[in-house]
């Protein structure tokens, strides 16, 4: 059965047709990845899907129910900047979801369950490599470390949907690699369903079960404003985890070699060796 | 090099700093000297020695009349209107601005009248406090806070707006209620907002405090430099004034210190005044 279904999605600023007849079926645990030219309509569609904004014609149902009207637990996000709470540390931010959940009233957590929303959040910390920064503000860490921050937080409350803008957009390619590995690692064991818009599209390529291409079909020359940007090309990949000859598509083609040090990349790495 | 590259040194900066102060002085005490010599009993100028001893009689000489030491009863009275006012200009600012800047619905219903409270001009409302509440210290606290609060309200609503929405949706995501979201994101990024508030509150809270006290009370830095103006008493209303402003400052360091030191996290990043 599909797991989303978006059907004839139209959004509109005003006069301005921004997405029109967007249909989508996406089954369960699939990475899709979209790529489009800049203003073409790729972050509204993720705030659609989010529940952020609401199209201006079109359902999208999760399951056969359509989506609730405003964010929530069951849709996580990753936004290109500001994704993580400037006023609290690592930790801080990674117990926050369990605060949230224990704790109604205060939103803060005492005693035993403190120290089970820690060693949650511990455990997050370990995972998205951000031990040694336990303490530091958002502020104190780069852009790198920051979106693993905001993927970690993100991941905590388990969403069965993941979406991503562009959320490795300001790294370096190194960094990047290792982002990805990690998104990875991430995806395969959660089995959720990722939306991840990317203007690299190498990188749309090579992470992605399936391949969405945002532009306009029709196009009036004297205005330029006058229709909106589909679905043009929805291409199937083989994607990072039906790859049994890795080779073909293992993105580091250049080995691995920056991640040595990180234990959760060389996890990925051995994992993807193994048939 | 060229000139907008060359920083002062340390000492370099103390001492620039320094020198419109001193200038100032030397200005003065020329100006009061040329003026005493034709006159020895000028009071438009008085000079740094006479003022000193004037201030010498109010800081400790008990009052004749009172008992008082008359620098330390105006000071401490007018420091008091000064803090109630203001708690009472910042706990509205703290309910009011979060209301305002959190829910749509409260930024409909109290965003216009704040914004049209706020173009009343405080002072025009004096007069009605002095009616109503009686020439006691209500008043002039209620001058203050009535003059302070629809800033600070409209700055603290503007600070909780400038939060980035992304935090706000992110939270929603991570299961958070309106309410969690209030005292989990935005009130502790309010904090620092508040004294950034506070200051700016401050400077009209003292021209209210002195136009309150100027016009009635017994007592309190305005109040005495109104009253001895009658006598054309400079040699104490100038050292008032620099003393007044001496607060004003001590106070706005105070408050910008105390934000760094409890908000470390607000000021990592960018340089502040
Ligand atoms: N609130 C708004 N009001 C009016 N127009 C808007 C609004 N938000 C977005 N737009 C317009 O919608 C279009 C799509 O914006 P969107 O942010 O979805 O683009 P995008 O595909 O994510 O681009 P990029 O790759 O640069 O991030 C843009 O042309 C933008 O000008
Ligand atoms: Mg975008």
């Amino acid at each position: 059965m599909t797991f989303l279904t978006a059907q004839r999605i139209g959004v509109s600023y005003g006069d301005v047709p921004i997405l029109e007849r967007v249909d989508l079926r996406v089954e369960e645990g699939a990475l899709v990845t979209i790529v489009g030219a800049s203003g073409c309509g790729k972050s509204t569609f993720l705030r659609i899907l989010l529940g952020q904004e609401r199209a201006t014609s079109g359902t999208i149902a999760i399951n056969g129910v359509p989506i609730a009207a405003e964010p929530d637990a069951g849709r996580g996000i990753v936004f290109q900047r500001y994704s993580v709470f400037p006023h609290l540390t690592v930790l801080g931010n990674l117990m926050l979801p369990a605060e949230f959940e224990g704790s109604r009233v205060l939103g803060r957590l005492f005693g035993r369950r403190r120290r089970a929303a820690r060693e949650a959040a511990e455990a997050m910390m370990d995972k998205i490599g951000l031990d040694h920064a336990r303490d530091r503000y958002p502020a104190q860490l780069s852009g790198g470390m920051q979106q693993r921050l905001a993927i970690g937080q993100a991941l905590l409350k388990r969403p069965r949907v993941l979406l991503l803008d562009e959320p490795f957009g300001a790294l370096d390619p190194g960094t990047r690699r290792d982002m990805q590995a990690m998104l990875i690692d991430l995806w395969r064991e959660t089995g959720m369903t990722v939306f991840m818009v990317t203007h690299d599209i190498q990188e749309a390529f090579h992470l992605g079960t399936r391949l969405l291409v945002f532009d306009k079909i029709r196009h009036d020359p004297q205005f330029p404003a006058a229709y909106g940007a589909t679905i043009t090309y929805d291409i199937p990949l083989r994607g990072q985890h039906m790859s049994p000859d890795a080779g073909a598509f293992r993105l580091d083609a250049e080995p691995a070699v920056t991640n040595a040090g990180n234990p959760f990349l060389s996890r990925a790495t051995s994992e993807e060796t193994q048939p | 090099m060229r000139l907008i590259n060359r920083y002062p040194s340390r000492a370099m900066r103390a001492a620039l700093g320094a020198l419109p102060f001193a200038g100032l002085l030397g200005a003065y005490a020329v100006a009061s000297a040329i003026r005493l010599a034709e006159n020895p009993r000028d009071k438009l100028l008085p000079s740094l020695s006479a003022m000193g001893q004037a201030m010498y009689q109010m800081g400790f000489v008990p009052d004749r009349r009172t008992g008082d030491l008359l620098l330390w009863s105006d000071t401490f009275a007018s420091l008091e209107r000064l803090a109630i006012g203001i708690a009472i200009a910042a706990s509205l600012a703290i309910v009011f601005g979060a209301i305002i800047g959190i829910l749509p619905i409260g930024r409909a219903l109290f965003s216009p009248f704040v914004a049209a409270f706020s173009l009343i001009p405080p002072i025009t409302i004096l007069p009605i406090l002095f009616i109503v509440l009686g020439l006691g210290e209500a008043a002039k606290i209620g001058l203050v806070a009535i003059g302070t609060a629809p800033l600070m309200i409209r700055s603290l609503a503007q600070g909780v707006l400038d939060i980035p929405r992304e935090e706000i949706v992110k939270a929603e995501t991570l299961g958070a209620s309106t309410w969690q979201i209030a005292t989990r994101v935005v009130f502790p990024q309010l904090w620092p907002k508040l004294i950034t508030a506070i200051r700016l509150g401050l400077v009209p809270a003292w021209i209210f405090l002195i136009s309150a006290e100027a016009i009635a009370a017994t007592e309190g830095l305005g109040y005495r430099i109104f009253l001895v103006r009658r006598y054309l008493a400079m040699d104490v209303i100038l050292p008032y004034v620099v003393w007044i402003t001496l607060l004003a400052y001590l106070i706005d360091r105070l408050l910008a210190g105390m934000s760094r030191r409890l908000f470390a996290w607000a000021h990592l990043s960018g340089e502040a005044l």
